[in-house]
């Protein structure tokens, strides 16, 4: 029953024939038909330049597609956060003032900003690290601060493009895993893009693989694993199950398309 | 100890090297005197040359503010729209190429002598770095935060005090440090033309032959712009410690 109910926190996003192409010609998206339900953890997986950030873009309404729709439902641009490649702080202020940035621009009143960017930062645990600046932080540090500016608004949908990426893998890791305990918590829609498989998989309940130029979706499989994961699952004979399965598939479609493209 | 402890002895072989070498070739006073001279003449006319670097240094002070002020309001007026930095960049530019010699006299006409012609001339040769480098500073914002202000709706007045303004605070300081040598060098301008200050030290000295005097003036007017120079600089490492790499 409160499964179903931290469901209905999340937003549902439907994609309808959406199509991109930069004023250089390059054809970012093509026909991207796509249905999120609410509360979903969905991973986009594909190699570089298949257009996974211009979607996102797009879902965030940061750019307009030239064809198709995208609508949220419910329809609320305000419950809707992005967490970037960078961790994208503003290096004048501290940890606290940088995850109040969101609340400030909506005009939240400071008392309560301020009260609930320290819950976000406890959330992510950098408590203790809440009044120095981004120069004084690692590189994880600097990315769960990002993520909890991102959580501070209590989104309903969550975007999240290669975030992790530029980390070292253990801290990488423990990111994913903090993650999931938000997701679980919040029952929160996220969108998460990344170049990983093995992150793909341990974090989604969805797997979308993209093509390159123009982007398209050439797969689409849900992950057989529990929702709740910790992080023994990644040694488990199942994730490897999962995990080959995905690589497989990919290999026949990117041979596919090798294929095609060479006929 | 060991930085400061290599450019002092340059000095003093420098000076020394000067001194034996005027007095062994016995130069004239009014034409090279000695370092020892000019340094007498800086403690034995201290009642004339003091109170000239403080007018000096007030009216720089002074046309500097105005330009920071002024010139970040330009910038943000130059960045607010392509066309408007079209239409304008090109006039802040030739401003700049106007020589504040030929254009002094007229400032007397128009301001009269005395403090406010030499805080003009200081200003106007001290506007563009600051316009050019606050500019600079504006355009240049992180797309990936500028987007992050778009998520959350931000103004065009909450992201420019809140992200661009703030994220320039490297570039404005640039432009503070390049005009701060140059605010000098403009309020003394102003004062051969208006009078007062060591501008008009030297212009007197001059007409009686008393270089040693001029040298005076001179040694105090660079003290000047490195005074000048020290603020900002300590301004820009109060403002920038906890960001920027360069601090």
């Amino acid at each position: 029953m409160s499964e179903i109910c931290k469901r209905m926190n999340g937003v549902a996003v439907k994609i309808d024939g959406v199509g991109r192409t930069f004023p250089n010609g390059v054809r970012a998206l093509q026909e991207i038909t796509l249905n999120v339900a609410p509360g979903e953890f969905l991973a986009i997986v594909g190699p570089s330049g298949c257009g996974k950030s211009t979607m996102l873009r797009l879902i965030a309404k940061l750019d307009q597609p030239q064809a198709g729709s995208i609508a949220l439902a419910p329809d609320d641009a305000h419950k809707l956060a992005f967490v970037f490649q960078d961790a994208q702080l503003l290096p004048w202020r501290n940890v606290l003032q940088n995850v109040a940035v969101p609340l400030e621009l909506m005009h939240v009143p400071k008392p309560q900003r301020l009260e609930a960017a320290r819950e976000a930062i406890a959330q992510v645990g950098l408590a203790e690290a809440m009044l120095r600046y981004p120069n004084q932080l690692s590189g994880g540090m600097r990315m769960r601060v990002s993520l909890a500016r991102a959580m501070v608004t209590r989104p309903r949908l969550l975007l999240m493009d290669e975030p992790f990426a530029a980390l070292d893998e253990i801290t990488r890791q423990r990111l994913d895993e903090q993650l999931l305990g938000l997701w679980s918590s919040r029952g929160t829609t996220v969108i998460f893009v990344t170049h990983s498989i093995a992150e793909a998989v341990f974090l989604s309940q969805r797997v979308l693989v993209m093509s390159p130029r123009p982007g398209r979706i050439i797969f689409d499989r849900k992950i057989d694993l529990p929702p709740r994961r910790a992080a023994q699952l990644r040694g488990s004979p199942e994730f490897a199950a999962q995990t080959k399965d995905l690589f497989e598939a990919l290999r026949i479609e990117s041979d596919a398309t090798a294929a095609g493209s060479a006929a | 100890m060991k930085r400061i402890l290599p450019p002092v002895l340059v000095l003093i072989i420098a000076v020394a090297s000067l001194e034996v070498t005027v007095r062994w070739l016995g130069v004239s006073t009014y034409l090279v005197p000695p370092p020892s001279r000019v340094l007498e003449d800086i403690f034995r006319n201290a009642q004339g040359l003091w109170p000239s670097m403080w007018d000096t240094g007030f009216a720089a002070m002074i046309g500097l503010a105005l330009s920071a002020v002024l010139g970040i309001c330009m910038a943000i007026l130059l960045s607010s729209a392509q066309w408007i930095q079209r239409a304008l960049y090109p006039y802040a530019v030739f401003f700049q190429t106007v020589p504040i010699i030929a254009i002094a006299p007229l400032l007397v006409i128009w301001l009269g002598y005395g403090q406010r012609t030499v805080i003009a001339s200081a200003f106007i040769v001290s506007i563009f770095p600051m316009i050019a480098n606050t500019l600079a500073g504006l355009v240049a914002t992180d797309p990936g935060l500028r987007d992050m202000f778009r998520l959350y709706d931000a103004g065009p007045i909450a992201t420019m005090l809140k992200l661009r303004l703030p994220a320039a605070l490297p570039q404005i300081m640039t432009g503070l440090r390049i005009s701060s040598g140059l605010a000098v060098i403009g309020a003394i301008v102003g004062e051969f033309i208006g009078g007062g200050g060591l501008g008009s030290v030297v212009d007197v000295a001059r007409r009686q032959q008393r270089t040693d005097v001029v040298f005076a003036a001179v040694v105090l007017a660079s003290l000047l712009g490195l005074a000048m120079f020290g603020m900002v600089n300590l301004l820009s490492t109060l403002l920038l410690r906890h960001w920027h790499p360069s601090e």
